[in-house]
């Protein structure tokens, strides 16, 4: 078929269809409001209508976009360890990735989630500048994916379903990192992830930075918050490659189509998870349960397929698992 | 092995093309090759000590710098040229073109008009180009990134052809020459060219349940997305000498950390010591290493258990099936 993307026209199906949970925000002049004060000084603001022309935007999408993003940001939007902590009656983290060294910008361990045994993987960030810096501020290093890398293949060994949370900027750019290989470590995690004989499910939960969140993004099921963003690179860094300039960040978050309702859209993800109306972190229990239901609902769809399939069961899962990625991208022929 | 390499010395410096430079000859403008390439024409001038050679000599040494040895970076043609036996290079896949997914515009220019100048400019569709053909006649396939297409940035059509190269090697039972150099993931395309990571590494482990190797070839530079996937997943790595590779950028990483970065860092040699790499390997050498890496995984055995006894049968295939393949692939290939 020539000329015509075919991921356009399915991804507009998929926008009709009645069962999507997405729920397009109503922002009424209070909230906006709320919003400006409390959040950090949109930076950029100033540039964005100037930037937004550019870009043949309009400066509402724009402003809306960068919006999620600083609500994907905020500081005290629920973390992984929230997350477990609300999700799971009992949670053992485990430390290291026996190779060189513990990094805490990545935290895991098996956790009780609905009567079953479940392993509990996440990239934690803090909420202050001092929880930040003990957490490289959810920057992993190489340790962090080899560690998560290793505690899948125990969920693998003893037949536990994984379930990440991915919520960093990206992995840790430094010299240590790059010494110790880790486009070695995201790229073995991939590897490991695809072939993994366990049913797996990622949440983004806030902020999906490229290759350092998709290292445990490769899933079965891939579920986003309604103000989580996931991209392949940071608006800031996308408008620092685009315009030179980083303050155009919120152009560019809109130009690069981040949020959770482009990524449905373009059918990278399976589902977007309703937030309280002013985001995660206005009501923490409510995100969290549903969080619960849309992972329990993922896990006990995927239990009951393998089920069905019999002693095709994880033959199954993996060609699905597949399949889902195979058929990622659009181009013409 | 050494007189079918001097062989293809000869051709080139005859001016003639191999099988595979039938199309007129293509041009590239990126910088680094415009220095090399243009000083009046007869004369190259090496990128890094500036030393000047014949033109014909310095290709006919597939431009590494006679003085310094500097690996200049080569197009997908000047690469292949570099390997194959003369004649035996197939493309497939050449067709598949890339679309539009985000509707990106930067400036008022829109991604379509980019590649399709972009096209204009390099010869080739997008910036993976993917085929086979024969190392000393035992076949290989190969996917080869030209970094003068957009910084060989991965995208859709890059992860696609890809896959399809590796589900060919599936069917065939032919190993995997990956020849990487990438800016890393296509901005144009978001999230699309991140999930090509995901794609393009998970394709690559059913050809290792198949037993069928993947060699991977790093040469400058090579960077993000495609460091931290499918380049990084072989059987074997080697890099190229003095090639740049790694996950962030060093200007990225000085900026974030403000620290030093040490010199030769990241660097093949870098990778090596690090122990990231099996082998930096010189371009003129890099033909007789792949060609014995073939022989020696050519004879790979799968141990299988049928009635509690051990039964071995040989993993690599070619011959017959491939001949007649190569037929039906010349139709779709140009």
């Amino acid at each position: 078929m020539p000329g015509k993307p075919r991921l356009i026209k399915k991804a507009q199906e998929v926008a009709r269809h009645p069962s999507q949970v997405f729920r397009k925000p109503e922002h009424t002049e209070q909230t906006d409001d709320e919003l400006d004060t409390m959040l950090p000084a949109a930076d950029g603001a100033l540039e964005t209508e100037e930037a937004s022309a550019i870009v043949g935007n309009t400066t509402d999408d724009t402003s809306e976009t960068w919006k999620r993003v600083q609500l994907a940001r905020h500081a005290e939007r629920p973390k992984t360890l929230d997350y477990i902590k609300r999700l799971c009656p009992d949670f053992v983290e485990v430390h290291g990735d026996r190779r060189f060294g513990e990094d805490t910008a990545i935290v895991g361990g098996l956790a009780e989630f609905e009567g079953r045994t479940i392993m509990a993987i996440g990239h934690q960030k803090g909420k202050n500048t001092k929880e930040n810096i003990a957490r490289n501020f959810g920057m992993p290093s190489p340790e962090g994916y080899r560690k998560a890398l290793r505690l899948m293949q125990q969920a693998e060994k003893f037949g536990f379903p994984v379930v990440c949370f991915i919520d960093t900027p990206g992995a840790y750019p430094g010299l240590e990192g790059e010494e110790r290989g880790v486009a070695q470590a995201i790229a073995e995690n991939l590897l490991v992830m695809s072939q993994l004989r366990v049913p797996i499910i990622s949440v983004v939960i806030g902020e999906g930075g490229s290759g350092g969140a998709l290292a445990i993004g490769l899933a079965d099921r891939v579920l986003m918050l309604e103000n989580s963003i996931y991209s392949g690179a940071s608006p800031e860094a996308s408008a620092s490659i685009l315009w030179r300039d980083s303050a155009k960040a919120p152009v560019a978050a809109m130009t690069m189509k981040i949020t959770a309702q482009d990524l449905l859209r373009l059918e990278v993800i399976d589902e977007i998870i309703s937030e309280p109306e002013s985001g995660a972190h206005t009501e923490p229990a409510v995100t969290a349960d549903a969080v619960k239901e849309a992972i329990l609902r993922h896990l006990s769809e995927i239990e009951a397929h393998m089920t069905e399939a019999g002693p095709q069961a994880i033959e199954q899962l993996l060609a699905n698992r597949y399949d889902k990625f195979r058929k990622m991208g659009v181009y013409e022929e | 092995m050494k007189k079918v390499e001097q062989k293809v010395e000869e051709t080139k410096s005859k001016g003639e093309h191999h099988h595979f430079f039938q199309r007129k000859s293509l041009r590239h403008d990126s910088p680094s090759r415009e220095v090399a390439d243009n000083v009046g024409n007869i004369w190259a001038k090496c990128p890094k000590c500036h030393e000047l050679a014949y033109t014909k000599e310095y290709e006919k040494n597939f431009k590494v710098c006679q003085k310094c040895k500097h690996h200049n970076r080569l197009r997908w043609d000047e690469r292949l040229a570099t390997m194959l036996d003369e004649g035996s290079w197939v493309e497939v896949n050449a067709h598949i073109k890339t679309g539009d997914p985000l509707h990106f515009a930067n400036n008022g220019e829109v991604y379509p008009d980019k590649i399709a100048q972009t096209r204009k400019k390099t010869g080739i569709n997008e910036a993976l180009v993917t085929g086979y053909g024969t190392i000393e006649g035992q076949p290989v396939a190969i996917a080869v990134a030209d970094f003068a297409f957009l910084g060989a940035s991965m995208g859709s059509v890059f992860g696609e052809k890809l896959v399809r190269l590796i589900e060919l090697c599936l069917e065939r039972r032919m190993p995997l020459l990956t020849v990487s150099a990438s800016g890393g993931a296509r901005m144009h395309e978001g999230i699309l060219s991140l999930m090509q990571m995901a794609k393009t590494t998970a394709a690559l482990g059913r050809l290792g349940q198949a037993r069928i190797p993947h060699f991977s070839l790093l040469t400058d530079p090579c960077y993000g997305g495609v460091t931290a996937s499918y380049a990084m997943v072989a059987d074997v790595i080697m890099a190229e000498p003095g090639a740049m590779v790694g996950f962030a950028g060093p200007r990225v990483i000085e900026q974030t950390t403000r620290q030093k970065l040490p010199a030769g860092f990241q660097t093949a040699e870098f990778l090596l010591e690090h122990g990231m790499v099996d082998e930096v390997v010189p371009r003129r050498e890099f033909r007789s290493i792949l060609s014995r890496m073939l022989k020696l995984y050519g004879r790979a055995q799968a141990p299988a258990f049928a009635n509690g006894t051990l039964l071995s049968f040989p993993m690599i295939m070619g011959g017959a099936q491939h001949t007649q393949k190569t037929e039906e692939m010349k139709n779709y290939a140009w």
